[in-house]
């Protein structure tokens, strides 16, 4: 060994030294955290286990029965210590707690403590918080457990939102991926500009608007990856949930049923179910509510709806959504309906929606320039698709079926959510081109189709054509169509009905080259009282011995059925 | 000795031999540390002009060293005279009434004269050469050792009272405004903070200047440190870091249709940036995204591997704009300098520093680029223990010997005759004080890099690095600017056209149309320096193989060039070592044992790696004279 150089220890012996000291420090660990359970047990909560604890906590604030232990000595104390002690005792606290931060900036019981801490004082000192939240944001500006603790403190400190708002800008200046930082900003600018009280509550100013959609596209056109700038951009173009309201009210005199559709999945027991029916000269009449969630129905007593009188008109109170609709039925007829129509409503641009289209134009010109430089930027695709249904569904219909595609081969990994999602634009468009037409006659054939939503929304179709998708269920909200008399749903990948259930007026269903292979999923046909014609060809279930007898056993009063 | 403190190679070599156990004496004839590598105080640099303005005496020869020469020894004269800087032009605008009452307050005292009569003792005093003599080197050996504990001490506080100096600055400011106010009363001049805030009310003098001196840390060099580049890794795995402290470069800035502009090269500054259109932003992120793994994707460039980079440049999608920031300020090359490959490497390398420390990938030393050497020496010293290796022989002008196994170095100490044959380049330097930022801000403290390409065929592109106060190089209310090129002619030939361009004269007479106007000019330095850097050893006359030659600074704006230079030294001089391994963790270190075990077998081992080229060691030197 040359001279003046230092001798070290060898490995073996570095590594000895460690193993050591790893022993010791776990018995250590071991023994205190012994002590600490037994005087919890013992119920003695005194000093002395803030300061075993403490040992444990120091090294791993992770361990949060722990914490509990100090907050139950910290509350006996409050009620033994005079003020002075007591003050002593939180800034140790107070103290403490920053340590164990340092060790572990991102631990949940450290924060939850502090919360807990700073809540029971009687004069908390915000500005230090706010100071210490900057403080481990400036290390890790994405720790969103100091984003969280940043919220509480503020609120209870009233911390200005715009001075909250200029913090969020510091940190998304610094590095703009940042959730943490964009969600505040949605929280903090609704605040900051409130809408007055016939505008849609949540939604920003259009200036204010302009200014955030310019940051958020500098965002993503710097870095079209970074998902937090999408998401808040889709924030920035949405609107707040719709109001409650009654989309549709449908009686049927035959049935004796009066059906409502809800804005919102509900769940009414039958007795907070709401009622009041106007017979015209005569009171009320009670009405029996079912469970269910969108398409809603109950049956009215039959003598009720006799035809003596000119007309019966009906009106449903929805006390809970502050809703109210009603219809009438009219003499000689059979049925009577009232609706909201689609195309007024703006139905389905729920999504991505702000009053002027011009923002929504200027913001789908801009992402196809960003599409031109990014072909196969997933954000970017799916973000002008949005766009153009909420400018025109109808008009864009083309260009949006283009995009899908492209979006599915970039984005293979989501290829049976953006399935889906084309579905229900499809869909969507198809009910806007009825409600057009005037018609009660649903085509939806060939479209690839591979999941039905709105189903609620098709109340008073009669006919509806599911063939040739890609469907593989009628599901259970099918049983919403009050109305419907002929269903095909032939070439599609069936394998249940459950929603063909309690269809009242269906006649003719139509599944032929399904994959309905159990006898058992035919079951719910059973409820369907009008069913006349089924076919079933091209179903595996036809192979099998029996099948025929079967249904001729459960459908009885179906006359043809084709198997 | 440890005093003197040479160039950034040769102390990163004293560092890493000491940590490989050598001896390392350190000689030097200059009456300041660390050559052209050095920084000086405001005194200092004017002390430094005044040495090249008399420079030029020529002296006699020494005494009658030839009488030490053994009989198997052969002799190498060593140049007593700085021929490394030539063209010194100063000039000040600052208004210099008062100039001849003021002094530096409270100057450290780093520069010559007073280092020499602070030191009065025989042994240090040995290691100076008087400034007259302009022959033969240099220094004592033996009885220096015992004196090493204490100067390493001296040194440690040098360096320590330089930084505390920084940190009480504030008080100190205060006095020197009283100062300056008093000399200014006639301009009303009210508060401390009046210079850094109000520089338009607040004319800074000269005397000023002069009083503040020891604000100064002026370098020779103008360079900054790559935050990934070699010298980093190098202060990083030895430990060195530890002795100083470093400043991230706040912009990277371009100077365009007559503009100063901030180039957006991090992901934030893209983000932020309000000069590039949405689009721009996409082109900008999309090809430095490629440029970060450009090797990945050939087909992108192979097409182009023949063309300039600037060529290529025009092939990508990328707006005028862009292709400017992307040559000019990231890549930093110039329109026919580089090939594809040569430009995609050089912006690699920008964007892999960026963003380890921050928002540029650039780092410069708190206090000046000459703070880098004292940190390796203060390293070296404190692992110095008192022996000596010495097989080479050194004659001072005393006649003293020094024998030394290796003798290090640089190659500005060549006489005529050793460098006869060699073609040496150049480096335009400028140093200027100013009075404002080129380009202002809401923050005064930026430290800002700007690349100004040259404007025709076979001129250099001028790299402008401008200081602030707060890396401690320079006074409050003003900035240190330092220009370099490559020569193509005199210093100020090369870039008074950029300073023109840049800065205004300061007048007496102020316009007060404060928007339009230009930092203005409060002194300014033109010089040239050598650059040795690309000179290969074979092309000095007889040098014997345990002569190592270190080059002078390059004109390259990062430090490699110095730390491979270094390495490639070392691993000459210490074969087989560890070069500046990290030391050892304090826990781990054996205190008890007898370290002074094996000196003989040592001596051999070192004796064994050296004989391949036994004819040159024998003539030089000679293992039986080893130390008394």
């Amino acid at each position: 060994m040359p001279h003046g150089r230092l001798k070290v220890k060898t490995s073996e012996e570095q590594a000895e030294a460690k193993r050591l000291e790893r022993e010791q420090k776990l018995k250590l660990y071991q023994s205190a955290t012994q002590t600490v359970f037994q005087k919890r047990q013992a119920g003695e909560l005194d000093e002395s286990v803030l300061e075993l604890t403490s040992q444990i906590l120091g090294a791993n604030p992770d361990f949060a029965t722990l914490w509990n232990c100090r907050r139950e000595v910290l509350q006996r104390l409050e009620a033994q210590k005079s003020p002075e002690e007591l003050a002593a005792l939180v800034k140790t606290e107070l103290g403490f707690l920053e340590s164990c931060l340092r060790v572990n900036p991102k631990s949940y019981g450290t924060w939850h403590h502090r919360c807990w801490l700073l809540g029971r004082l009687p004069e908390p000192n915000w500005a230090r918080e706010l100071e210490l939240c900057a403080r481990f944001l400036e290390v890790d500006e994405r720790n969103f457990h100091c984003w969280d603790y940043r919220r509480f403190v503020a609120a209870q400190a009233a911390v200005p939102p715009a001075e909250e708002l200029a913090f969020t800008d510091s940190l998304i200046t610094r590095n703009f991926s940042n959730y943490s930082s964009w969600h505040y900003r949605s929280c903090l600018l609704p605040q900051l500009h409130p809408q007055p009280d016939s505008g849609p509550q949540g939604r920003l100013p259009e200036d204010v608007l302009l200014k955030e959609l310019e940051l958020v596209q500098n965002a993503f056109f710097t870095d079209p990856n970074d998902q937090s700038a999408w998401f808040y951009h889709r924030w920035l173009l949405g609107r707040a949930d719709p109001q409650d309201a009654l989309r549709c009210l449908h009686v049927s005199r035959d049935e004796a049923c009066l059906t409502v559709s809800f804005s919102r999945p509900v769940l009414v027991s039958p007795a907070a179910f709401p009622r009041k029916h106007h017979g015209c000269g005569s009171g009320a009449v009670g009405l029996t509510g079912l469970g269910g969630n969108w398409g809603r129905l109950c049956d009215l007593p039959a003598t009720s709806l006799n035809d003596q009188l000119p007309h019966h008109t009906f009106r449903v109170i929805w006390t809970a959504g502050d809703a109210q609709k009603e219809c009438v039925l009219l003499k000689g007829h059979q049925e009577g309906w009232c609706r909201d129509s689609a195309t007024d409503e703006q139905l389905f641009r729920c999504e991505l929606s702000v009053e002027k289209s011009t923002v929504l134009q200027s913001e789908l010109e801009s992402c196809k320039e960003l599409q031109e430089l990014e072909p196969e930027n997933k954000w970017c695709l799916l973000t002008i698709i949005l766009l153009m249904r909420a400018l025109d569904p109808l008009l864009y219909e083309k260009e949006t079926l283009q995009y899908f595609q492209t979006l599915k081969a970039v984005d293979p990994m989501r290829a049976a959510y953006l399935d889906d999602l084309r579905s229900k634009f499809l869909l969507e468009n198809s009910l806007l081109k009825m409600e057009y037409a005037e018609v009660r006659v649903l085509h939806l054939g060939h479209k690839d189709l591979t999941v039905l939503c709105h189903l609620e929304q098709l109340l008073l179709v009669t006919h509806l054509d599911l063939s040739h998708n890609r469907l593989r269920a009628l599901p259970p909200a099918l049983a919403a169509l009050r109305c419907l008399e002929v269903l095909q749903a032939n070439d599609n990948a069936i394998e249940s009905l459950d929603g063909v259930t309690n269809l009242p007026r269906l006649q003719e269903l139509s599944l032929c080259n399904n994959r309905l292979q159990q006898r058992m999923v035919l079951q719910p046909l059973a409820s369907c009282p009008r069913l006349v014609l089924l076919n079933l060809q091209g179903n595996p279930l036809c192979q099998a011995v029996g099948t025929s007898e079967y249904l001729a056993e459960l459908l009885p009063l179906v006359n043809s059925i084709l198997v | 000795n440890a005093d003197l403190i040479p160039s950034l190679p040769e102390s990163i070599i004293a560092a890493a031999c000491s940590r490989s156990g050598q001896r390392v004496l350190h000689v030097d004839s200059r009456s300041y540390y660390g050559g052209n590598w050095a920084s000086f105080s405001f005194s200092g640099i004017l002390s430094w002009l005044k040495e090249y303005q008399e420079n030029s005496d020529i002296v006699n020869e020494g005494p009658a060293w030839q009488e030490q020469i053994l009989e198997n020894e052969e002799a190498i004269a060593l140049s007593r005279k700085d021929k490394t800087i030539q063209h010194v032009e100063v000039f000040c605008y600052a208004s210099q009434d008062l100039h001849e009452e003021v002094e530096e307050a409270g100057a450290l005292q780093k520069n010559h004269a007073s280092v020499i009569s602070e030191n009065p003792t025989e042994a240090v005093h040995s290691a100076y050469l008087p400034s007259e003599d302009e022959s033969l080197c240099i220094a004592s050996c033996e009885m220096l050792t015992e004196q090493t504990p204490s100067s390493d001490l001296e040194t440690a506080l040098e360096i320590s009272n330089v930084k505390v100096t920084g940190e009480t600055e504030k008080h100190d400011d205060k006095t020197c405004m009283k100062s300056a106010s008093e000399e200014e009363t006639s301009k009303n001049v009210p508060t401390t903070e009046g210079t850094a805030l109000q520089p338009k009310k607040t004319r800074i003098t000269y005397s000023q200047i002069i009083k503040e001196g020891r604000r100064f840390n002026i370098d020779l060099v103008s360079k900054l440190l790559y935050s990934r580049g070699l010298l980093i890794d190098l202060l990083i795995k030895s430990n060195v870091s530890r002795y100083a402290e470093f400043k991230n470069i706040t912009r990277i800035l371009a100077f365009r249709e007559g503009r100063v502009e901030q180039v957006p090269c991090s992901r934030a500054d893209v983000f932020n940036s309000k000069q590039l259109t949405m689009v721009e932003k996409r082109m900008l992120m999309k090809f430095l995204t490629f440029c970060m793994e450009y090797e990945k994707h050939p087909d992108e460039y192979k097409a182009y591997e023949e063309i300039t980079f600037s060529e290529y440049l025009k092939t990508q999608k990328l707006t005028p704009n862009l292709q400017y920031f992307v040559l000019h300020s990231i890549a930093m090359t110039s329109e026919t300098a580089s090939n594809t490959i040569d430009g995609l490497k050089a912006t690699k390398n920008f964007l892999h520093c960026l963003g380890r420390y921050g928002n540029t990938p650039f780092l410069f030393p708190l206090y000046g680029q000459g703070e880098l050497p004292q940190c390796f020496l203060i390293d070296k010293n404190e692992k110095d223990k008192n022996e000596i290796y010495s097989r080479f022989a050194i004659i001072d002008q005393f006649g003293q010997r020094i024998i030394s196994k290796h003798f290090l170095v640089e190659d500005s100490y060549f006489s005529e005759n050793t460098c006869s044959h060699v073609q040496y380049r150049q480096i335009s330097r400028s140093v200027l004080i100013t009075d404002r930022s080129v380009l202002k801000t809401d923050s005064d403290q930026q430290i800002s890099i700007l690349t100004v390409p040259g404007e025709e065929p076979g001129t250099f592109a001028v790299r402008v690095i401008e200081l602030c106060s707060s890396t401690m190089t320079c006074m409050k209310g003003t900035y240190l600017v330092h220009l370099t090129c490559t020569s193509s002619k005199t210093a100020r030939e090369d870039l008074e056209p950029v300073v023109q361009k840049l800065f205004t004269p300061y007048t007496e007479t102020e316009t007060e149309n404060e928007e339009v106007e230009k930092p203005r000019l409060l002194w300014a330095l033109y010089f040239n320096m050598r650059d040795s850097s690309d000179v290969s050893r074979n092309s000095y006359n007889d040098l014997p193989s345990n002569v190592y030659v270190c080059s002078g600074p390059d004109s390259g704006l990062g430090n490699d060039n110095a730390v491979k230079q270094a390495e490639t030294l070392f691993q000459l001089i210490c074969p087989n070592e560890d070069f500046c391994p990290p030391p050892p963790n304090p826990e781990d270190i054996i205190t008890d044992g007898d370290s002074l075990q094996s000196e003989a077998s040592e001596a051999s081992v070192i004796l064994e790696a050296n004989s391949e080229t036994p004819k040159e060691s024998a003539s030089l030197g000679n293992p039986e004279e080893a130390s008394q």
